[in-house]
């Protein structure tokens, strides 16, 4: 089978001060499609995914070695641009995280800091990205509302849809459905799905059901150390390993 | 069945007293709270109970006369109102930005160490040192002279740890979820501290800038030497006159000449015009801070 690979990790390791977090951690990320991080607490998984579009470089003592190519280009060498680079990496965090600004605002913060000023063009990508975020039909009347009256599920669509304004081409989530119930976890897996055609999609998850049902690679996390990756079918299936299965079948974490 | 009888008849004591204790405790908090309200009850009752009766048109609107034992003190409410916009001119900005600058820029270590140590410390220095700094480096080093440039600048000094304090504080009150979304989006630092954190933490900066201009204004020692006279025939007409300003009117009332006693009214109604001034700017800046909190909720 022909493998495209939008992002390749290649024997990372991960320092907080002279704690290692992750150890040689070699994953890849197929473009245009979802994989799912999976994983006990304190195991790794957002630390990895964080390191995915240099979030980490924010904490004071970390360290990374080893590299993350995206389309063939290390990530960390010294030349890369990390605004630019956020730029192409979106990210939804855990909590829904709307800015305290109108609705409007918030879709089009990300295109204002990078530098687009025709407000048409503004207007048309923030009708464009809310369809994406399925949540124009909820919001169009009320753009200039505050994005802080939105209800959570709302708020997390609007994250989504403030992150795919920017037109990045891969999309990092971090548990994006922890906070919410599950109707609005429901509507944020749906999109997951229609996303997976457009962009490569890497999401962290605490919930085996959610991982199976909207990854197409599940990559399980253990004590900062890759334990197994593979389609996911496979994966919830007929694991190879031992400490997998007894993960994903609830026996620990 | 024995260890329910030891719980039974020891609940009954423990409890009793478990609730004396708490009882006990609350009502210390509670008059600890109250004594404060109290201070501030009993210094504004005594000042107006004293004062009001001086206060009328003529001396909001009008100078000293017959060597200040008639009049009004206009030219102190000017020279104070002065002084505090020219502090608030000069030490908002610098305030603001190192406070930005210590919480969002600074990597902890020694140079983070030793800029907090100076501002702390720079919160402990008496005014009247302050005072004898303007003198010997505004007025005199720098030539200024006596003038309210050298005053504001005397006044916005002291008032720098407050700002930046208050400064930090609002910023530390951001949640970081915001600075990981902005740039999370490709935002540059720089972009993400101006166009979100520092927007989320304006309610914060601003009360603590006016409560920090505030407490300036009542001084007396900082000024006494740098920017306020004795008596002044003008109002002001730039930067580089010297003027007269209230705490010092009060202390020149009180302490020199001889018409201490006569003069004791229009000095318990200068203590009235400055208090009044100095409520009226932190009543400001909470209505200022509850606005903005609402606005920010709403937009």
């Amino acid at each position: 089978m022909e493998q495209e690979y939008k992002i390749t990790s290649k024997n990372l390791d991960f320092y907080y001060g002279s704690v290692k977090a992750l150890q040689s951690i070699s994953l890849n990320f197929q473009l245009h499609q979802a994989t799912a991080l999976i994983g006990p607490s304190g195991c790794g998984k957002s630390t990895f995914l964080r390191c995915l579009n240099r979030m980490n470089d924010l904490i004071p003592g970390i360290r990374v070695e080893g590299e993350i190519c995206m389309d063939g280009e290390n990530i960390y060498k010294p030349s890369v641009d990390v605004v630019r680079l956020r730029s192409r990496i979106g990210m939804v965090f855990q909590k829904p995280n709307p800015f305290p600004k109108t609705i409007f605002e918030n879709v089009a913060y990300g295109l204002k800091v990078n530098g687009v000023k025709d407000k048409n063009l503004i207007a048309e990508r923030v009708e464009k990205s809310l369809r994406s975020g399925a949540l124009w039909d909820e919001v169009k009347d009320r753009l200039h509302d505050s994005a802080l009256s939105l209800s959570g599920g709302q708020q997390q669509r609007l994250c989504i849809a403030r992150a795919l304004a920017v037109e990045p081409e891969v999309l990092l989530m971090d548990e994006p459905c922890s906070a919410l119930d599950p109707i609005a976890t429901q509507k944020i897996e749906e999109l997951i799905h229609e996303l997976k055609d457009k962009y490569t999609i890497i999401i962290v998850t605490h919930n085996m059901q959610q991982a199976a049902r909207v990854s197409d690679v599940t990559a399980f996390f253990y004590m900062g150390k890759l334990i197994e990756a593979g389609e996911t079918d496979t994966m919830f299936t007929r694991p190879r390993l031992k400490t997998t299965e007894d993960y994903i079948t609830g026996r620990f974490g | 069945m024995k260890s329910y009888a030891v719980e039974s008849t020891g609940n009954n004591y423990i409890r009793l007293r478990k609730k004396l204790t708490q009882s006990f405790c609350f009502m210390l908090f509670r008059i600890s709270a109250l004594i404060n309200g109290l201070a501030l009850a009993v210094i504004v009752y005594f000042i107006l109970a004293n004062g009001w009766k001086a206060i009328n048109w003529t001396f909001l609107t009008q100078p000293p006369m017959d060597s200040m034992t008639k009049g009004g003190i206009f030219p102190c409410i000017i020279g104070t109102l002065f002084l505090c916009i020219g502090a608030m001119v000069v030490a908002f900005p610098i305030g603001v930005f190192s406070g930005i600058y210590i919480n969002e820029y600074a990597k902890p270590g020694r140079i983070l160490r030793i800029i907090r140590l100076g501002i702390s410390n720079l919160a402990g220095v008496p005014s009247v040192v302050f005072g004898l700094f303007g003198l010997a480096f505004f007025v005199i080093y720098l030539k200024m002279g006596v003038s309210i440039l050298a005053g504001a600048l005397t006044l916005g000094a002291m008032s720098l740890p407050v700002i930046i304090g208050s400064t930090e504080e609002a910023l530390k009150a951001v949640p970081d979820t915001y600075r990981e979304a902005s740039l999370g989006l490709g935002a540059t630092k720089l972009q993400t501290i101006f166009r979100v954190v520092v927007p989320a933490a304006m309610p914060g900066i601003l009360t603590g800038g006016i409560l920090g201009i505030s407490r300036a204004a009542g001084e007396t020692a900082p000024i006494m030497f740098t920017a306020a006279v004795f008596s002044s025939p003008k109002l002001p007409e730039s930067v580089f006159d010297e003027i007269m300003a209230l705490p010092y009117h009060i202390y020149v009332l009180a302490t020199a000449g001889t018409e201490i006693e006569t003069t004791r009214p229009l000095q318990y109604g200068t203590a009235l015009v400055l208090i009044a001034m100095v409520l009226g700017m932190n009543l400001t800046a909470i209505i200022l801070r509850s606005r903005l909190r609402k606005k920010m909720r709403q937009i």
